[in-house]
């Protein structure tokens, strides 16, 4: 049984501002000798202020296609624009989230939070620190080091850190990956809050369909190495969304099965 | 004792104390037993040590050891962080440069007295010398490896923030090596104090090492000599301990595998 998910992907064309976008984006990693394809012809368009989540099993290159949106690696072949500028490398206007592994162990909360405001005026650091540190919740362990706090109050962290510097995107890698599933459902419900008031193009890599499902505008199915775009798929479900909704269970068992995944375990 | 326990603060003084009793009593009896004239036994150490207090050479002595090392480590510091450093965050200067160390480093300072000695004369600066010799390398050697084994991901956080090179390489791969530069460090330090006794010996007339050779050189004063060992321990203990306290600051703490 083949259900096609209906894709109106005309729905999403006419607020359409695109911010990012990838041409013919192809990358060859040599490994012993051996050339071996990544990504093969990655023709993607963002849009300004959307949230899209990239999807794939593992190895599929969705952290490799990531790492070069963010200009951390340069493509074999093709371009990731920004703006209609092509990225040469990585700028403090797109911040790329690591997993919690990212923040620096050596400084406090606020340091790490204040780290890419070193430009600022000490009042005004201070006070973008404390409103960074309100939004995510960390409120009391602003002295706090990172091997005192959770996994989730690490990630909070980091994307406090990213957020501090006002970047229009967000590149985040598996954000999520090395929580607890409770911490997880609850740092997904923080994101979109934190989306929904500052409106960040976000480019979300996970391998976990729910996730992409609860999250996106937008969720790229990508295939097995080479990475390709598979399918795109629009999640026309307004926030916040019924996770048990007949619609969510429809888009979540369309992605199953584009990936090629039955629906039993 | 299970390692999940946390040992009793009564217990964490008692044992150690109580081997140090086992230790003495087994050295005191040995001493009787074995009838020997020459190895003194710890109550004549006790009183020899008293001597040299009232006839007020131990504490020049001592601290002219401790001055020594302290000029020599603090030289190799000195030099040894930033070059470290630089090796490290150049891997292309590294390749040149780290032949030479690898050449030089298993050279022990003792093997550097006479040219100390051609160097700087008999005197404090061969001694210190010596120090700094045994004191450099490590230093350099665990920064270059600290420096390599930062976490991308840091690196690239930092890039990415807009920092320059200069900036990355004191805001983040610096702390970021921090704790493993302090080990060396620590270990560094371990080196001078060895190294300073030796140099003591040959190259100069004061400090723990000459104590030594001087009390076995005029009148086989064994006494001194087993005394002026247990103090040159009892100094490098209180040394490395003292160190130790450092690594349990805040901004290093994370990278010491007691702390969680």
């Amino acid at each position: 049984m083949s259900t096609k998910i209906a894709m109106e992907t005309d729905v999403m064309a006419p607020l359409f501002k695109t911010k990012l976008r990838t041409n013919a984006l192809s990358m060859t990693f040599n490994r012993d000798g051996k050339s071996m394809s990544v990504l093969e012809n990655i023709d993607l368009d963002v849009g300004d202020g959307e949230f899209v989540c990239l999807l794939g099993p593992s190895g599929c290159g969705k952290s490799t296609l990531l790492s070069t949106m963010a200009g951390f690696l340069a493509p074999t072949s093709g371009e990731v624009r920004i703006d209609g500028e092509i990225v040469r490398g990585p700028d403090p206007r797109r911040i790329f989230v690591f997993q919690e592994r990212g923040v620096f162990p050596w400084l406090t909360v606020e340091g790490n939070i204040g780290f890419g405001l070193g430009r600022l005026p000490r009042a005004e650091r201070a006070q973008r620190i404390a409103h960074y540190i309100k939004m995510v919740g960390l409120e009391g362990f602003e002295k706090s080091y990172p091997h005192e706090l959770s996994g989730g109050m690490k990630q909070r962290v980091e994307v406090a850190r990213a957020l501090a510097v006002n970047p229009d995107v967000m590149f985040l890698d598996e954000p999520f990956g090395a929580l607890d599933s409770i911490t997880r459902m609850v740092m997904r419900g923080e994101l979109l809050r934190i989306w929904e008031a500052e409106r960040k193009t976000i480019l979300f890599v996970t391998h976990d369909i729910d996730e992409a499902v609860q999250l996106a505008d937008r969720v790229v199915v990508m295939s097995a190495r080479p990475g390709r775009v598979q399918q795109i798929v629009p999640i026309d479900i307004a926030h916040p969304r019924d996770i048990s909704s007949s619609r969510y269970l429809e888009l979540r068992d369309g992605i199953l099965n584009q990936i090629g995944l039955a629906h039993g375990i | 004792m299970s390692a999940l326990v946390e040992p009793r603060k009564w217990e964490r003084l008692f044992w150690p104390l109580l081997a140090s009793a086992l230790f003495l009593a087994l050295w005191h009896y040995a001493v009787l037993w074995t009838a020997t004239k020459i190895f003194p036994s710890p109550l004549e150490v006790e009183r020899g040590f008293i001597d040299l207090i009232h006839a007020h050479v131990l504490w020049p002595d001592i601290l002219d050891s401790l001055r020594r090392v302290a000029i020599g480590y603090f030289a190799a510091v000195a030099l040894g962080i930033p070059l470290g450093l630089l090796f490290g965050w150049y891997p292309a200067v590294n390749q040149v440069v780290n032949p030479v160390v690898q050449l030089l480093r298993p050279i022990s300072p003792i093997a550097w007295i006479p040219v100390a000695i051609i160097f700087f004369g008999v005197g404090d600066y061969a001694a210190i010398f010596l120090v700094f010799l045994g004191a450099f390398f490590p230093i350099v050697v665990t920064c270059v490896d600290g420096v390599a084994n930062v976490p991308l991901i840091y690196r690239r956080a930092g890039t990415n923030f807009g920092l320059t090179p200069p900036q990355i390489l004191a805001r983040v791969v610096f702390p970021a090596a921090l704790p493993q530069i302090l080990v060396g460090l620590r270990i560094a330090l371990g080196i001078g104090w060895l190294v300073v006794v030796a140099g003591e010996m040959i190259a100069v007339s004061s400090g723990l090492g000459f104590l030594i050779i001087d009390s076995r050189n005029s009148g086989k004063r064994y006494d001194l000599v087993v005394g002026a060992m247990l103090l040159i321990g009892l100094i490098g203990l209180a040394l490395d301990m003292l160190f130790r306290r450092i690594e349990t600051i805040k901004p290093v703490r994370w990278g010491f595998r007691n702390e969680s």
